[in-house]
């Protein structure tokens, strides 16, 4: 299950970084951020920086596509499984 | 008869048929004689539909072994490649391809059933083959034939909201490749990195110049290529000689990708263009790296590179210089203007003019751009390129910017008249204006202003519009809802006023 403390953090820093002014309730689950143009190849890079400076992960870069980053609930899971990493490690 | 560029692949498929001419991203390899092969196959293929000399063929392909196979085979055949982006929106594609009545479409399988439902009512095409791993979409009623000389036709951003497709010919490709020849002096031993796809003017340089030598190229996939880490393992791992990319590319590998530290040490030439490098930036990458030539290369897609700067020491330079887009190569001449076309003054700025070989043919079927783009000037015919230099005492020029609403960014051109009319088709937005501005880091920034009212007209609705009407690298930073754009007292746009408006946005 997903944080939802995590989860709204990353909402909230989707929206003030890429959508300023946005209204949250809008940025649903189904918002797909890479695929439909919201976030470039660049603005992913910068997200992963703030998910690894937030929260102490590293997202490795085959994981910076997509697959990986396109909605906030998929962003959240990455960051949580690789937190799991952490923890296994 | 005069050099073609398909040659330089048959020449050296003799001279060194097992020699590695090209490595895939999945490590997938093809030798000399296996490209030529493949390329034999292409141009028999398309002979075959009635492919000949002075015909169009589209290329909408992610870079791969088969798709520089495509090029080689389109060029044997005698025709031109259009090649445009796979990602981009399929109408966009469509409007390039009938715009210029190709008389096929070589493309990536998986594009080949939307790219012909866009293509039915405007150039419509008939079943598609498969032809040595892309799908050949034939059209049922192809263009005439142009001129034999050409080459390619590049696509770039439009001020109308129209893509300019900009034609070079063989010779003026073998003007710069062969300026390139002489001044980096590439060997059979170097392993050249292939990043720009194919509808970027970069890729001729990967392309044309390693294979002048023999040498090998490592493509980089669509994937790895936006992933700073993957670039920077792989230039270690294959020992790259050479490397051309924007100066984005080269940040995003210092900064996210942990260039510091590793072992670049087989570089031995590095050339960017499309942007200027901002100076801080610049000293930090060279810093972290062993001593390659660094090129500074510039030009438009019209002139190809037209001038070039070979920094001698940037990790030492002060925070305050300023990199020259140096001195005129490729065989042109420049002349540096008012707009009557009299040369200013050394050391006073003024529109850069450009004439000699590496300057393009023309747009496409455009006879009004093409008579606004050239002026005669003592009997030689000079490319306006709209950008803005000032010639220094010791004859090199520094970039002072554009004279019109061109934005130039991460190597790509970015038309704001073109992202005003795709914007002004969306039917909630009842005005809209588009501005650049910098931000407090120096980096370009692109902000739609626009009016109207209602949920389809929420930023992210916009975005979402915005990705289905333009190229992904168009897409506005930002989107800022005004009660009325601005106007002058001349009723026209005041867009002094809208970017003061668009740097208030950045400062906060």
């Amino acid at each position: 299950m997903i944080d939802d403390q995590l989860r709204s953090r990353i909402k909230r820093h989707v929206l003030a970084e890429f959508l300023p002014g946005e209204a949250e309730e809008n940025l649903t689950s189904d918002v797909k951020l890479v695929s439909e143009g919201i976030i470039d190849s660049l603005g992913s890079l910068r997200l992963v920086a703030f998910l690894e400076e937030t929260f102490g992960v590293t997202i490795p870069a085959h994981q910076i596509d997509a697959d990986h980053l396109d909605t906030v609930d998929l962003i959240a899971a990455t960051v949580e499984a690789n937190m799991r990493e952490l923890a296994v490690a | 008869m005069l050099p073609r560029l398909d040659a330089l692949l048959s020449v050296n498929a003799g001279l060194h048929p097992d020699a590695v001419c090209l490595i895939q991203a999945d490590g997938q390899r093809a030798s000399y004689a296996a490209l030529d092969a493949q390329a034999s196959a292409v141009a028999s293929h398309l002979r075959a539909i009635g492919t000949g000399p002075g015909d169009r063929i589209g290329l909408s392909a992610q870079k791969s072994i088969a798709a520089v196979a495509a090029i080689f085979g389109i060029l044997r055949a005698g025709a031109a490649y259009v090649p445009v982006d796979p990602q981009a929106p399929l109408a966009r594609s469509a409007g390039i391809f009938a715009g210029c009545g190709v008389r096929a479409v070589l493309c990536d399988d998986d594009v080949a059933g939307g790219l012909a439902d866009a293509l039915a009512d405007r150039h419509p095409t008939g079943e598609g083959t498969g032809v040595d791993g892309l799908t050949c979409l034939p059209a049922l009623t192809p263009g005439e034939p142009g001129d034999p000389a050409m080459a390619y036709i590049l696509y770039t951003s439009g001020s109308t909201g129209v893509p300019k497709g900009v034609i070079h010919t063989h010779a003026s490709a073998f003007a710069f490749v062969d300026w390139c020849s002489d001044a980096m002096r590439p060997t059979p031993d170097d392993r050249f990195s292939s990043h720009a796809p194919f509808h970027f003017d970069l890729s001729v340089f990967d392309l044309y110049l390693a294979i002048k030598h023999g040498a090998a190229i490592r493509i980089i996939g669509a994937d790895e290529g936006r992933q700073p880490g993957a670039l920077v393992d792989l230039a270690e791992k294959e020992r790259l000689t050479f490397w051309y990319s924007t100066p984005t590319v080269l940040r995003s590998m210092l900064e996210f990708g942990g260039l510091e530290g590793r072992d670049l040490g087989a570089l031995r030439v590095l050339c960017y263009a499309g942007e200027v490098f901002p100076t801080l930036a610049l000293k930090a990458v060279a810093r972290v790296l062993p001593h390659p030539a660094w090129w500074n290369l510039f030009g438009p897609t019209e002139t190809n590179v037209c001038t070039a700067h070979r920094l001698t020491d940037p990790a030492g330079m002060a925070d305050t210089d300023v990199v020259p887009v140096g001195v005129p190569v490729s065989g042109d001449r420049v002349r540096i203007a008012e707009d009557d076309g009299t040369a200013v003054p050394k050391g006073q700025p003024g529109e850069l003019l450009v004439t000699g070989g590496s300057v393009m043919q023309g747009y496409w079927n455009l006879p009004d751009r093409n008579a606004a783009a050239f002026v005669t000037l003592d009997g030689d015919r000079y490319y306006r390129t709209g950008d803005i230099v000032v010639e220094q005492d010791d004859g090199t020029l520094i970039y002072h910017g554009r004279r019109d609403r061109m934005v130039k960014r991460r190597g790509f051109r970015i038309e704001l008249g073109e992202i005003e009319a795709a914007m002004g088709r969306n039917a909630h937005l009842t005005r809209g204006a588009a501005v650049q501005v910098a931000d407090r880091a120096g980096d370009i920034q692109i902000v739609h202003f626009f009016c109207g009212e209602g949920p389809d007209t929420s930023l992210l609705a916009l975005k979402r519009y915005a990705a289905t009407a333009l190229p992904k690298y168009m897409i506005p930073d930002r989107f800022h809802r005004l009660d009325a754009i601005p106007m002058t007292s001349t009723d026209k746009v005041d867009y002094q006023c809208l970017k003061e408006i668009a740097r208030g946005l950045f400062a906060e």
